[in-house]
């Protein structure tokens, strides 16, 4: 369906990272958001505070992120679509709602202005130091989903996209920018709101009484209830039967938990995307993602110049990871180059795809400071060689 | 005759006699039977003093008892197997010696 | 020959296929449900609109048992989740069910500032003076000086006194009742029902199994005679004066009933003094967004 007009600023902005994200979760339906400040993301609700209340919804800042990370998932199950943001020490506090979220089949999203860390760390500065923790900071086995925008026109398009991958496999979907995606001021073109599409949200169409709460479809997620209409739903992070009512059996938690992992895994193909560049033929594929792979751009430039034949791969779902398309990569060419803003996280998957089929080389810093061209640049020319 | 009936389910009791205790005008006593947890559960051992005040449901943490007065039906709707008690007319008036 | 049908007055508010329950002989959370049961019938809500959100612990488990849209969340996470279901469904009458621990310890941030907020949910506590589900540590609520598991010499944490904590940080309704004295708290939870705000009920009870046992207290019924007799009624008393002690009275009733704008009213009037037409009041959510 379309998006409400409401929520869509069409036109031609400039706008920075945090502020076209947040007109992305307006685009997308988000009409509730409880937040809590936190460097370098609190512009993002900052602007919705702002926007909603002339749109229709609420923003509320909670106590702490372990009240925001909860509110959301209340007001979702309430009837809204909702969404916080932060930053690394309070994406840590939100872990274990993640797995609340996952566990009960919430649909929502969690948008991480990532900074330098561990800890109090950097707050004004980038990094890419959480992209693990995205897919492993909660307790148990999971799967989510977690998107990279590059600039603000992806922050804006990428959210809508959270929102509706969200809505689809009703699984909490993290939006991974950077601090300076989220700082960085940029055109962002916001369409007429006939042009973006929107996922209505899976409410069941059977009537209370008969109808299963997390009984699964054939794309393994369940329709979901609503609440105030005589369902009764219960909904319960303990491991739960069809009926949502708690079953502590460990045949119904292999049950459950694989189901709640295969909706991704099996559903995985439906939800990747990346962009390639002249991965044919190439010797030395750079993989990248957020704003380093505005800089791995500029170093595959000059490296092609120089004549090596560089193709790119930049991750746009980080999560599920691509690791199909990499193992193909893998064995055509002679290197990977890794550049990322940690001390290497994403290049353990891209290790973990390529099974040694090819050269695997890390470029990457505890974050603070993007990478400089020359850094990837040098990369590629030692393995090119 | 007794104003009151106190209907048991038996196998949600714990024994943990607050019904008994708490009956105002002492209902109540726990048997010797017991259920299929070992739990020994109560009966009426003074029917007849039944004013069907519905305390011991008031007090019975395992929704396991619930008194009722059989001439007047109560106001609930969905009458589920256990928790239930049906009185026929018939029955009444026999009772009314 | 007409035959009427005579049902448990709590039944039709049960998962009725959910029974027996995992509560202890003897605890008091089942004659809370009571209670509970009786207080929504007779405020005659539509049911539809009731929605129950419990933490993690013994009490945690009500929303499990019963038969509205029900909640078992995260402990000591309750009542942020309910400021959210209520801030987007307003029509809801979200009702927070959940234990001393969960509510006033890993919780007790939440609750402080949702009663700050005036927000409109209504509090049940089921106190029973200790960590039951997880084996009968101490709990803010337990008084001096008793046996625990995670104090095997004795507690010398001083306590919290609930109703006190709950009326500094704004509550507009505060009562405390025990298991003892169901028709009273049936009523409480009645009234609270009605009124608007942050609205919270305090109930003693045992927990027969650990914090009794391991005190040689005597079981759950023997807990409910101390109850029945060391019960002060004290209608409007100052809650600094009702903190609880191992043995001493344990003073009950209605303590606060005061009026305060709640959350909603309060974010509706500044933002239409503020924006005038332009402000959009969130409407209760639109099901096919």
């Amino acid at each position: 369906m379309h998006a409400d007009p409401a929520g869509v600023l069409t036109g031609t902005h400039f706008l920075d990272g945090d502020h076209a994200c947040c007109e992305g979760a307006l685009a997308a339906g988000a009409r509730f958001s409880s937040g809590y400040p936190i460097t370098p993301s609190t512009e993002v609700v900052e602007r919705f505070a702002a926007r909603v209340p002339k749109i229709g919804g609420t923003f509320i800042q909670m106590e702490d992120e372990l009240a925001a990370s909860i509110a959301l998932q209340g007001a979702v199950w309430g009837g809204a679509k909702a969404f916080t943001v932060t930053s690394g020490p309070g994406f840590s506090l939100m872990m274990e709602h993640i797995g609340l979220a996952v566990m009960t089949e919430t649909p929502c999203v969690f948008v991480n202005v990532q900074r330098g860390g561990p800890s109090t760390g950097l707050p004004t500065l980038p990094a890419q130091g959480d992209m693990m923790q995205a897919r492993w900071g909660s307790h148990g086995d999971y799967e989510i989903i977690a998107l990279c925008p590059n600039s603000p026109q992806e922050s804006f398009d990428l959210t809508i996209k959270a929102f509706n991958l969200a809505e689809k496999y009703r699984v909490p979907v993290f939006v991974m920018l950077d601090e300076v995606v989220g700082h960085m001021t940029e055109k962002v073109v916001i369409p007429p709101a006939d042009q973006i599409e929107v996922e209505p949200r899976r409410y069941t169409t059977i009537p209370p009484g008969q109808f299963l709460a997390y009984k699964a479809k054939d794309d393994l997620v369940p329709d979901m209830p609503r609440t105030g209409e005589g369902y009764n739903v219960h909904v319960t992070g303990l491991t739960h039967d069809e009926r949502g009512y708690p079953d502590m059996k460990p045949a119904q938690q292999d049950k459950l938990v694989k189901r709640l992992v295969d909706k991704i895994r099996k559903n995985a193909d439906k939800i990747i995307l990346y962009e390639e560049d002249q991965i044919d033929g190439a010797d030395v594929v750079v993989v990248s993602y957020g704003i380093t792979s505005r800089v791995a751009q500029r170093a595959i430039d000059l490296a092609r110049e120089k004549g090596v034949k560089v193709g790119k791969f930049r991750l746009i779902t980080a999560w599920p990871f691509p690791e199909k398309k990499l193992a193909e990569i893998a064995s055509k060419v002679k290197a990977l180059v890794v550049a990322e803003l940690n001390l290497g996280q994403m290049v353990r998957e891209v290790e973990r795809a390529a099974a040694g089929k090819a050269t695997v080389r890390f470029v990457g810093h505890a974050g603070g400071s993007v990478h400089r061209p020359e850094d990837i640049l040098q990369a590629i020319m030692e393995v090119a060689r | 005759m007794a104003k009151g009936k106190v209907e048991i389910v038996v196998e949600r009791c714990k024994a943990c006699g607050f019904c008994v205790e708490f009956c105002p005008t002492k209902v109540l006593a726990l048997s010797s039977a017991f259920n299929s947890k070992g739990y020994h559960t109560p009966y009426m051992v003074h029917p007849e003093k039944c004013s069907g005040c519905d305390l011991c449901g008031m007090y019975c943490p395992d929704f396991a008892i619930f008194g009722y007065k059989p001439a007047a039906p109560t106001k609930d709707a969905a009458a589920p197997a256990a928790g239930v008690a049906a009185t026929a007319a018939s029955e009444e008036a026999q009772d009314a010696r | 020959m007409t035959t009427t049908i005579h049902t448990n007055p709590v039944e039709p508010f049960l998962r009725s296929e959910r029974m027996p329950h995992i509560w202890c002989p003897g605890c008091g959370i089942g004659t809370s449900v009571n209670s509970f049961a009786r207080a929504l019938t007779d405020a005659n809500l539509d049911l539809q609109n009731v929605a129950i959100v419990s933490g993690i612990g013994c009490t945690g488990r009500v929303a499990g048992y019963m038969n509205l849209d029900s909640f078992h969340t995260t402990h000591g996470r309750a009542i942020p989740f309910a400021t959210g279901l209520k801030l987007a469904n307003p029509k809801l009458n979200v009702v927070v069910y959940s234990g001393d621990g969960d509510l006033f310890a890993i919780g007790g941030n939440h609750l402080i500032h949702a009663a700050r907020r005036n927000v409109d949910i209504k509090v049940v506590c089921v106190n029973n003076l200790i960590y039951a589900m997880t084996g009968g540590q101490t709990a803010p609520t337990t008084p001096g000086s008793v046996i625990t598991s995670t104090n095997p010499y004795g507690t010398y944490d001083p306590s919290f006194n609930l109703p006190y904590l709950v009326e500094a940080a704004g509550a507009v309704y505060v009562a405390r009742w025990t298991t003892f004295h169901v028709r009273q708290l049936a009523r409480s939870m009645q009234e609270m029902f009605k009124k608007k705000g942050f609205a919270f009920i305090e109930v003693i009870s045992p927990c027969p199994t650990l914090y009794q046992r391991r005190n040689k207290m005597g079981d759950g019924l023997d807990t409910m005679k101390f109850y029945k007799e060391v019960s002060k009624i004290k209608n409007g008393a100052p809650t600094s004066e009702v903190a609880m002690s191992k043995a001493g009275e344990i003073v009950v009733g209605k303590f606060v009933d005061r009026e305060r704008a709640d959350y909603r009213d309060l974010m509706h009037d500044r933002l239409t003094e503020v924006l005038g037409d332009q402000y959009v009041e969130a409407e209760a959510c639109e099901c096919s967004i």
